[in-house]
């Protein structure tokens, strides 16, 4: 990593240098290269050929059950992806927030954690919801319309998807905090908090006072985010002059870009983070660089902003393939084991798509349940009055 | 949670009842909830070694220690984003925030997560967070620090929001605003702050969310809360000298509204004038005067009249005589409903 004690501004005229594999301070400075994988800064253990590479900083021994475990992971959860983007279509969701290409990160930061750490997501973490135990048909709810997410979040340990950018980042802090002042922080039977957010959430003012926070309270927290390279139409650059992980250090704690394409690379360095933390040393921010490869969300047009070059680009560096390839390669798997995977998926698809369409609507009073754990008398009335006015259309006359 | 504020008088607390200011009061409140609940915590600026600008929580860090009283980073968004994390990990979170007017950078934290959380998880997740607000104006201020920003709580569903106006409320309300497993704005009438009243520690005065008659009366209803009641009663005390006999309100409670004993009084009187120091524009007071309206629409001899500050930005301090509502405003407003 380059120091802060390095940079400089350019000269007015100063052309920008040539481009090397890593941006210089200058170009980070001028903005030119916030998206740039980062070179040498860049974690990566599974090319995205499928090759094998070390790490001096991260490694990871993984067995093949582990790796086909994780594998198994990552088509399921884009099955549920696909049959939920599909439900939509057909009428049966209000919205939904694809998270195809973003397989990996999730899976690699959602199987790093332990039973006793906690996540606070963003909207788009249904591949973590699935490492926390929890059926995709419960996330399936918030889209139609029928709840607001049904999990039980101190059970599962998996916080309700906030929707409004960045809130969670602090909600999370909050934790993290706590989890320190239980005195739950310091050796290896520690508590850690992952929380989860994307590149257009560094904007937020949230965001940044969970890292003050986070840091002043020396807090067991894990900022992941999610760098899928838009913010519904804009660009990181539209964010950003520097590489996100870059910024935790002018907060005072690490960062490091991951390949989030890379299910090892994600998993071995989100393990030692949460092991850093549950020892007393975060908190720590990890980007995971990746691609959002479909829509914002159903309602999303990306034709309008983006090229599908790039598209087409990131597919070659498809999370999923390249874990194939090196299954294969190694001999861990043969083909009955990938054609078992795809029956698992094709039968996960089909009980969505059966609770999805026979999920019934609320009834009326849910308007009215749990506004408050202590009530309010005033409410009670207006919630009477109306069960009341709509009682009165009962027998089919309206 | 069960309540266990009835029996919080503390064996080393001077006899009872005492003589305290308001803002004595508050901090002998804080104290006792943070004895009573070590899941009890205070966060804010400048509320540690300073013990708070207004010196609210003075000497609780040095009692408590620096984990239970928090001197937080500046900004207003991370303390409530925080509370509302230690709120779910089962701390029982105090924020104070340091003037009305800068509540605003927290107000996206209020309300898309404090006020939402228990209805978004139907009731996984509770928050009993207390928001403390030193609100109001007549101190001679600059900008941001003397306004009465109430109503946007009370407009937000899953807050509840209460006010004190007198010592012994202060001492019991904000032990019962902390043992409430819903989330309360806690206004403090900071003008008001060293006002003096009996505090009897040992009897509650009644439960949180309820309004009180405080001066009984039969020609007119005063409804106020929060600074807006020693004015009302002032107010009433000054007509009763010239034959008037009027009714006096403390609301207390905000959101949700206790608006019974007002129709009960307006059913009596036929009278009312409601007192604010808030824009009245969708205020508490148009609330309560839309609610009236409907509940003794046959027992009303007069509109219901609102005396509150104006429709504008809180003016230079200089000019703040002129806006908050004083005596004579009250008993100009009493006139004309009497004359009506």
């Amino acid at each position: 990593m380059s120091s802060p004690e390095q940079w400089t501004h350019p000269e007015p005229d100063a052309a920008p240098a040539a481009t090397a594999a890593k941006p210089t301070a200058e170009q980070v400075i001028a903005g030119l290269r916030a998206t740039d994988e980062g070179g040498a800064d860049l974690v990566q253990l599974l090319t995205p050929e499928g090759e094998r590479v070390s790490h001096p900083d991260f490694d990871i021994d993984i067995t093949a059950e582990e790796l086909r475990g994780l594998y198994r992971d990552m088509v399921l959860i884009r099955r549920v992806d696909r049959e939920a983007n599909a439900l939509q279509r057909k009428g049966q969701l209000g919205i939904w927030v694809p998270l195809l290409g973003q397989e990996a990160a999730q899976i690699g930061a959602g199987r790093a954690m332990r039973q006793t750490d906690m996540a606070f997501p963003s909207y788009r973490e249904h591949g973590i919801a699935w490492t926390r135990g929890i059926n995709p048909t419960e996330l399936l709810g918030i889209f139609r319309g029928t709840d607001q997410g049904t999990w039980d979040p101190v059970e599962k340990r998996f916080h309700p998807y906030t929707i409004v950018i960045g809130n969670q980042v602090l909600n999370a802090a909050g934790y993290a905090m706590g989890q320190k002042f239980d005195g739950k922080v310091g050796d290896d039977e520690g508590e850690a908090t992952m929380c989860f957010f994307g590149d257009g959430a560094t904007s937020q003012g949230d965001v940044h006072e969970g890292f003050v926070w986070a840091a002043v309270y020396d807090a067991p927290l894990v900022f992941f985010c999610q760098n899928n390279q838009w913010a519904i139409s804009e660009p990181t650059e539209r964010q950003s002059r520097l590489p996100l992980y870059q910024r935790a250090r002018g907060y005072g704690f690490p960062g490091i870009r991951v390949d989030g394409n890379d299910v090892l690379a994600t998993l071995a360095v989100t393990k030692w983070a949460l092991d850093e933390c549950r020892h007393g040393n975060g908190p720590i921010l990890i980007e995971a660089f990746t691609y959002r490869m479909d829509a914002h969300t159903t309602s999303d047009d990306p034709t309008r902003y983006r090229l599908s070059d790039e598209l087409e680009m990131w597919k070659l560096k498809d999370p999923i393939e390249r874990v194939k390839v090196y299954l294969v390669r190694q001999q861990w798997a043969d083909s009955s084991f990938f054609e078992s995977v795809e029956a698992d998926a094709e039968k996960l698809g089909e009980e969505l798509r059966e609770f999805c369409t026979n999920m019934p609507d609320p009834p009326a009073e849910r308007i009215f349940s749990n506004v408050y754990a202590e009530g309010s008398p005033a409410l009670d009335a207006q919630r009477d009055e109306f069960l009341d006015y709509v009682s009165g259309f009962a027998g089919g006359e309206h | 949670m069960a309540a266990p504020t009835m029996d919080r008088s503390t064996a080393a607390a001077p006899a009872s009842p005492q003589t305290l200011t308001i803002s004595k009061a508050l901090n002998m409140g804080l104290r006792a909830a943070m004895e009573a609940n070590p899941k009890v915590i205070m966060m804010g600026e400048d509320i540690g070694k300073l013990g708070g600008v207004f010196r609210i929580t003075d000497g609780l860090q040095k009692d408590f220690g620096e984990q239970r009283v928090l001197d937080t980073p500046l900004a207003e968004s991370g303390i409530i984003g925080t509370a509302v994390g230690l709120a779910i990990r089962g701390y029982r979170p105090v924020c104070e925030i340091q003037f009305d007017g800068f509540i605003f950078p927290g107000f996206d934290q209020i309300v898309s997560q404090v006020a939402k959380l228990h209805y978004r998880t139907q009731g996984k997740i509770k928050m009993p967070i207390v928001i403390r607000v030193p609100f109001g104006g007549g101190i001679g201020a600059v900008e941001h620090h003397s306004e009465s920003p109430e109503s946007y709580f009370a407009h937000t569903a899953g807050l509840k929001v209460v006010s004190c106006s007198n010592p012994a409320d202060a001492y019991w309300m904000i032990q019962q605003a902390i043992d409430c497993d819903d989330p309360v704005l806690f206004f403090e009438p900071k003008r008001r702050y060293y006002e003096k009243g009996e505090v009897d520690t040992t009897v509650t005065p009644g439960k949180l969310f309820e309004s009180r008659v405080l001066r009984p009366g039969t020609d007119a209803t005063l409804v106020a809360y929060g600074p807006m009641v020693r004015t009302a009663l002032d107010a009433a005390n000054a007509a009763a000298e010239d034959g008037t006999s009027l009714e006096v309100i403390d609301l207390r409670t905000l959101s949700p509204l206790d608006l019974g004993p007002v129709f009960e009084s307006v059913r009596r009187t036929g009278r009312l004038v409601v007192v604010s120091e808030a824009p009245s524009e969708s205020s508490i007071a148009s609330e309560i005067a839309a609610k009236v309206q409907q509940e003794c629409f046959y027992s009303l001899q007069a509109p219901v009249l609102r005396v509150t500050g104006f429709d504008t930005p809180y003016p230079p301090s200089k000019l703040e005589e002129e806006f908050l509502p004083d005596l004579d405003r009250v008993l100009h407003a009493v006139d004309r409903s009497l004359a009506w």
